[in-house]
């Protein structure tokens, strides 16, 4: 709407990239806060059981239900077992799920995405049908039915994660391949005599890649939830086994009755897991593509 | 000519704030439009002419801000009134039209809703009666089997019909002012000549004022009687058509007849304008924003600029203007 | 209009047929013998031959398929091995349930996120518009079952405001005389307000829960649909005609933004209905959800094949409806020939 004649500034592009990047971590430090967090639940998968004070698994009858104190920095639940030591073991299986739903998906949904732009004809039919089958489903009734079909399992749970979300990396990728496809090097590359194959990969591939790696972010909050969610209505992890979200199935008993700290801290683990990816997310898609910023 | 002006720009300045900075977009811009006259507002992509137009009428971008200036419309400053005035005022007393109709009207809101809806507002038309004056008002812009056009929507319509019903809307309440931004853009050239007969006549027939911005002086030289040109921001040259395209005094102004068909005899012998806008985010502007691409250029253009006057009512704002019959063979641009 | 409604159905149809292989193929996919999963694990061999046969499932796929389809045609989801009832009986009890919560959630959801996101967007970074995104962010980092244990031991443990959450009704009162199945509903019918005002307060925890979760793509939605659309050319054209606040925000840019939240309405219900599964085992409602729930962990498994072909088809049918809801307000879907 405004007709204002502006000079286009010069400089390189790395330069570019390095202003870019600090104008959208300045303009939102919140990435930049989400993503220490990150480093911080990464840390805590990996170093967990070596530096908690207590064995998760140990129960000692005579400490059940204590709140939380000095001694037991999150209480304990209600056969004794230290809730802190138990929350922050728990991060390793919960990051660990999360980390390989996403890539599973990832690696279905992306190659199945990018194979449809690229060919089309049939293969985009068939991936397009699947894609809309599962959504024809609400998603986390239809990871139920697949981990009630599997088997109750932690690899099921996983596959179900990432049967779920197949259709919307299917579609991005999809879209993504389908521009390119139009673009003008795809053309060149075929004129001076590469393979279809070799274009998908090495063209097609390493563009689509960083749009997905956003969505990764945030389907990674999304398959934490998800686990959580099967596991406290009894899927996927048993017990004694420190998960988040069995570890708040098994608080809520105690919780309507007042001893809140069985299911808090896992719950807030939780939350605070999910809030930094989809930060993460954010700030990964603002710095990628600020156009479909909201 | 004694009777006071419909609109009266003085010393209109306004600025945005942006990434890159502060645009100075408009800088002391003053002109004035006369009851029942139609003035053309004319001047590159980039002159500020449809900011000028969105300052008066109030709806600048949020990021942009009125920093000095009055813009008189009777005996109210438009800058300074508050938001209830100027909502009453806004579509009752002054209208505009803009660009590109279809997307410029509602989409999903039949035609004739869209123009009850300001008959309600401004016309103190009671709403039974307010579809009734809709169609009506559908057909004295042309609009065939208004009845029936009246539920369309505008996706249904074409450029042409789109932009007549955005006629129709601003003129509903019969203000005094109009202010048409570009309203042919984009409409094919048959389509073009007949809008703008349309709102020539309507606006005889009203006694309504006109500013009619365009960067087409070819158009501008056949429908106004008045041509404002602007630069950057500023206000150039401001005379009668004829004046204009007679005796251009500010070498922009020339170079811009030079660059226009009409007045060339094939494309060959079209100019381009050497030179681009400058930066307006620059905080070393200088005080003519065309200096540094005029091929007049003297040493006295680093003074703030001038306003002089030729004759009773030949506006110029330049320190080295061309001498009287200077500019080209006489052309032959009716006014 | 029929006509659109019409062809929207024949595109649902494509998606049922998905739906209906899919559930089929979760029951056979089970790892083992599907005949020993469906007589249970007390079963002896002979038990499960004599299941094996009598479901069919010594018959090829494609037989097996149709009269599985058959079975579908007639009603007929199969029986629960743990209460011995008809499957399709028991979803049909619990569904109202079910429904009314989740209706209530998203009623309140949309009452509280739209505004919301309306107020946003007309003040662009003011201290509204950063709290709304903060509410959409955290609300959709928190887990739902966690967001219902938390409002729980506030209302109910803290301060008392809340009823224990152990149902639908309270235990000295009895359920109104059964015209809908939404309690809300029949005892307004049964004209009764102690029972509705019981009802009601069972609910609102629940429903709550289920509102703080579906609340944030809807006011994320809203605002910036609302934004997009304060910044078009229509709106400004509704302005420079002068056309009062309430117009231009609401019958002018709102009606245009609530397209593509209609459109997310469609996902939110996604959410919604598998958060259902979730708050009814928090609030131990008496739902399909908590039906299915009970039946998996029982290795029961025709209620779990029920549950989830019932829930994906009232799926397909919701976004049906917002489909044509869509085309109700947006003509230009309604009249394309």
């Amino acid at each position: 709407m405004t007709d204002i004649a502006v000079a286009p500034p010069r400089e390189s592009a790395l330069t570019a990239l390095y202003k870019h990047s600090r104008y959208i971590i300045g303009e939102n430090p919140v990435t930049g806060f989400a993503f220490a967090l990150f480093v911080l639940i990464v840390l805590a998968a990996i170093l967990g059981p070596h530096i908690v004070p207590y064995d998760p698994l140990q129960s000692d009858t005579t400490q059940a239900l204590k709140p939380p104190s000095a001694h037991h920095w999150f209480g304990t639940d209600q056969i004794g077992r230290d809730v802190f030591s138990r929350v922050v073991v728990a991060t390793r299986l919960d990051f660990f799920i999360a980390v390989a739903s996403v890539v599973l998906v990832f690696l279905m949904g992306g190659l199945a995405g990018v194979a449809a732009g690229f060919f089309g004809g049939w293969t985009d039919r068939i991936v397009g049908r699947i894609a809309d089958t599962i959504m024809a489903f609400p998603l986390f009734v239809l990871a139920m039915g697949i981990v009630a079909a599997l088997g109750n399992t932690v690899q099921n749970i996983i596959i179900a994660t990432a049967i779920v979300n197949f259709p919307l990396y299917a579609r991005i990728a999809r879209s993504e391949a389908n521009i390119r496809r139009e673009a003008g090097f795809v053309e060149a590359a075929r004129l001076s005599g590469n393979s279809d194959w070799r274009i998908l990969a090495f063209q097609i591939l390493p563009n689509v890649f960083p749009i997905l790696v956003v969505q990764m972010s945030l389907t990674m909050g999304y398959a934490i939830l998800n686990a959580a969610g099967l596991s406290f209505i009894g899927l996927g992890v048993r017990p004694p086994t420190p998960e988040w979200g069995i570890m708040v199935a098994e608080g809520s008993a105690f919780m309507v009755a007042g001893e809140w700290w069985n299911a808090f801290f896992p719950g807030a683990a939780l939350m605070v897991a999910v809030f930094c990816f989809n930060l993460l997310g954010d700030g990964l898609r603002d710095m990628v593509d600020p156009r479909r910023r909201t | 000519m004694i009777s006071a002006p419909a609109l009266a720009v003085e010393g209109l300045s306004v600025e945005f704030r942006t990434r890159g900075g502060i645009v100075r977009a408009l800088d002391n811009v003053s002109f004035g439009v006369e009851k029942g006259e139609t003035i053309a507002l004319v001047g590159e992509s980039g002159s500020g002419k449809s900011v000028t137009a969105y300052a008066v009428m109030g709806i600048l971008d949020p990021a942009g801000r009125v920093t000095g200036g009055r813009a008189m419309l009777g005996g109210l400053d438009l800058l300074s009134a508050t938001a209830s005035q100027i909502a009453e005022v806004r579509g009752r007393d002054i209208a505009m039209i803009f660009q590109n109709p279809r997307t410029a009207l509602n989409p999903i809101r039949p035609v004739g809703r869209q123009i009850a809806d300001v008959l309600i507002r401004h016309g103190n038309v009671p709403r039974n009666k307010a579809q009734g004056e809709a169609v009506e008002m559908l057909r004295a812009v042309g609009i065939t089997d208004p009845v029936r056009r009246a539920k369309a929507y505008p996706f249904e319509m074409s450029g042409g019909m789109c932009q007549r019903v955005m006629i129709a809307i601003a003129l509903a309440a019969k203000p005094s002012l109009l202010i048409a931004d570009e309203p042919t853009t984009g409409l094919d050239v048959t389509t073009q000549a007949v809008i703008m007969d349309l709102v020539n006549d309507l606006a005889r027939q009203m006694g309504m004022a006109t500013i009619f911005i365009t960067h087409d002086l070819a158009l501008a030289g056949q429908r106004s009687a008045r041509i404002v040109v602007m630069h950057a921001g500023h206000v150039v040259e401001n005379a009668p058509t004829k004046e204009i395209f007679e005796h251009p005094r500010h070498p922009y102004t020339s170079e811009l007849i030079a660059a226009t068909p009409d007045s060339a005899a094939s494309l060959d012998e079209l100019a381009s304008i050497p030179g681009s806008l400058p930066d307006l985010r620059r905080a070393d502007l200088p005080p003519c924003r065309y200096s540094e691409r005029c091929p007049r250029k003297i040493d006295a253009c680093a003074q703030p600029l001038p306003h002089t006057t030729f004759g009773a009512d030949h506006v110029v704002a330049c320190w080295n203007p061309l001498p009287e019959k200077a500019a080209l063979a006489p052309t032959e641009s009716a006014a | 209009m029929p006509i659109m409604i019409l062809k929207r159905l024949a595109m649902a149809i494509p998606s049922l047929i998905g739906v209906v292989v899919v559930t089929f193929l979760l029951t056979r996919a089970l790892p083992g013998d599907p005949a020993a999963y469906f007589a249970g694990p007390a079963a002896t061999p002979q038990a499960i031959q004599e299941v094996r046969v009598k479901l069919g499932l010594d018959k090829p796929l494609i037989a097996q398929f149709g009269n599985y389809v058959i079975d579908l045609v007639h009603g007929n989801l199969g029986t629960s091995l743990t209460t011995g009832q008809p499957v399709a009986q028991e979803l049909r009890n619990r569904l109202p349930a079910s429904a009314e919560l989740t209706l209530l959630g998203l009623l309140v959801s949309i009452v509280i996120a739209v505004p919301l996101g309306i107020l946003a967007a007309t003040k662009p970074n003011s201290l509204l518009d950063h709290a709304c995104r903060i509410v959409s962010t955290a609300g959709v980092s928190l887990p739902v079952f966690f967001t219902g244990l938390i409002l729980v031991y506030v209302f109910y443990y803290l301060l008392g405001w809340a009823p224990a959450p152990l149902g639908r009704i309270d235990v000295f009162f009895t359920e109104p005389p059964r015209v809908t199945g939404f309690y809300l509903i029949d005892s307004l019918i049964a004209r009764d307000p102690e029972t509705f005002m019981a009802a009601l307060k069972q609910l609102i925890l629940p429903a709550l829960t289920l509102a703080i979760f579906s609340l944030a793509p809807i006011a994320r939605m809203t605002r910036a649909s609302m934004l997009a659309v304060l910044s078009s050319d229509f709106v400004r054209t509704a302005r420079a005609s002068g056309l009062s606040s309430f117009t231009v925000i609401i019958t002018y840019a709102f009606r245009n933004a609530m397209l593509p939240v209609i459109t997310t309405l469609g996902m939110v219900f996604s959410f919604l209905l598998g958060a259902n599964v979730l708050v009814e085992k928090v609030f131990a409602w008496p739902g399909i959800g908590s039906y299915a729930v009970e039946a998996l962990l029982a290795s029961d498994f025709a209620p779990v094949q029920g549950f989830v072909l019932t829930m994906a088809v009232m799926y397909v049918m919701l976004n049906l409806i917002i489909d044509v809801l869509y085309g109700v307000v947006d003509p230009r879907v309604r009249l394309e020939a």
